[in-house]
């Protein structure tokens, strides 16, 4: 039953992930993402990786979804070109070899699995791996930036600089042309 | 070919591979691009969960998930950040436009 289970899970997030690469919309690719995210959350729960499971759906399914689309607002919805750079044959020969060579590396470790202790999160986490905590702080700060870059407004230095210099000029001229007027009154004027 | 429940498992994590890396392979589209990484990055994740597991040692492979998983969002928030600056100043997504453009 677990292996109909597993076997099932694999195959609806390929299918969503299939879907989400060759659909011509960005947005039901954004959502077939978020599809493929929480089948991935429910495999990663039933190999026992709850604490995992938990940040993958929140930031896989939530937080990653929300950014593509609000980016695809920003950007608007391009029409997407089919044509691949390079042909699709090849492509198709280089994955193949990819995934011989993974299924190659890996069946040997998946069909004899070697039980030890379970160890838990917490001690490899606190204990065993600190570093990747911190690398993890300074990978956030830097996720903060980017979310900075997404939402900042456009900046055109150029642009700007120049629309400062016409809006001088002009009220430059314009001073001038005010000042003449006003000379021009004060000669019509009857003293 | 034995079907264990890690079998499954692997089976569904080439499958995930194969996609993501075709779609990388033959997109063109900047954010569909990202979104292909994250596809690939999922893998990558049940793989290491699912190495940790047999192993032994799932404190471990979860570790290295919770790592991949914060590495590969803020590549994606920066990614995205990126494609949105280039569309406004260039106009265009499409990596074969980009790559010709000079100056």
């Amino acid at each position: 039953m677990e292996v109909l289970y597993y076997t099932l899970l694999g195959l609806g997030a390929s299918f969503c992930a299939y879907r989400a690469m060759i659909s011509k919309h960005l947005l039901p690719s954004t959502l077939y993402l978020a599809g493929v995210s929480a089948l991935v959350t429910v495999t990663l729960y039933l190999l026992g990786a709850h604490e995992v499971a938990v940040i993958e759906l929140s930031v896989g399914a939530g937080l990653v979804t929300v950014l593509l689309v609000y980016a695809l607002s920003v950007v608007g919805e391009d029409v997407i070109d089919r044509t691949s750079i390079i042909p699709k044959p090849l492509a198709f020969l280089i994955v193949a070899g990819i995934g011989g060579l993974v299924i190659w590396m890996a069946y040997p470790l998946a069909i004899q699995p070697d039980a030890n202790g379970e160890v838990l999160l917490a001690n490899v986490l606190w204990k065993h791996r600190a570093l990747d905590v911190w690398v993890q702080i300074a990978l956030i700060f830097s996720g903060v930036m980017g979310v900075l870059g997404l939402l900042s407004e456009k900046v055109n230095p150029q642009g700007q600089e120049t629309q400062a210099h016409e809006i001088h000029a002009s009220s430059e001229e314009h001073g001038i042309a005010m000042n003449c007027q006003a000379i021009q009154i004060e000669q019509e004027l009857p003293v | 070919m034995i079907l264990t429940p890690l079998n499954a498992v692997l089976l569904g994590v080439v499958l995930l591979l194969v996609v993501g890396f075709y779609g990388l392979l033959i997109t063109r589209n900047l954010i569909k691009i990202v979104l292909v990484l994250q596809i690939l990055v999922k893998a990558v994740v049940i793989a290491l969960v699912l190495g940790g597991k047999a192993s032994g040692n799932l404190g471990l492979g979860q570790s290295l998930a919770a790592t991949v998983i914060v590495a590969d969002t803020v590549v994606a928030v920066v990614a995205l950040a990126l494609a949105v600056q280039v569309r406004r100043r260039v106009g265009t997504l499409d990596l074969a436009k980009l790559s010709s453009l000079r100056g």
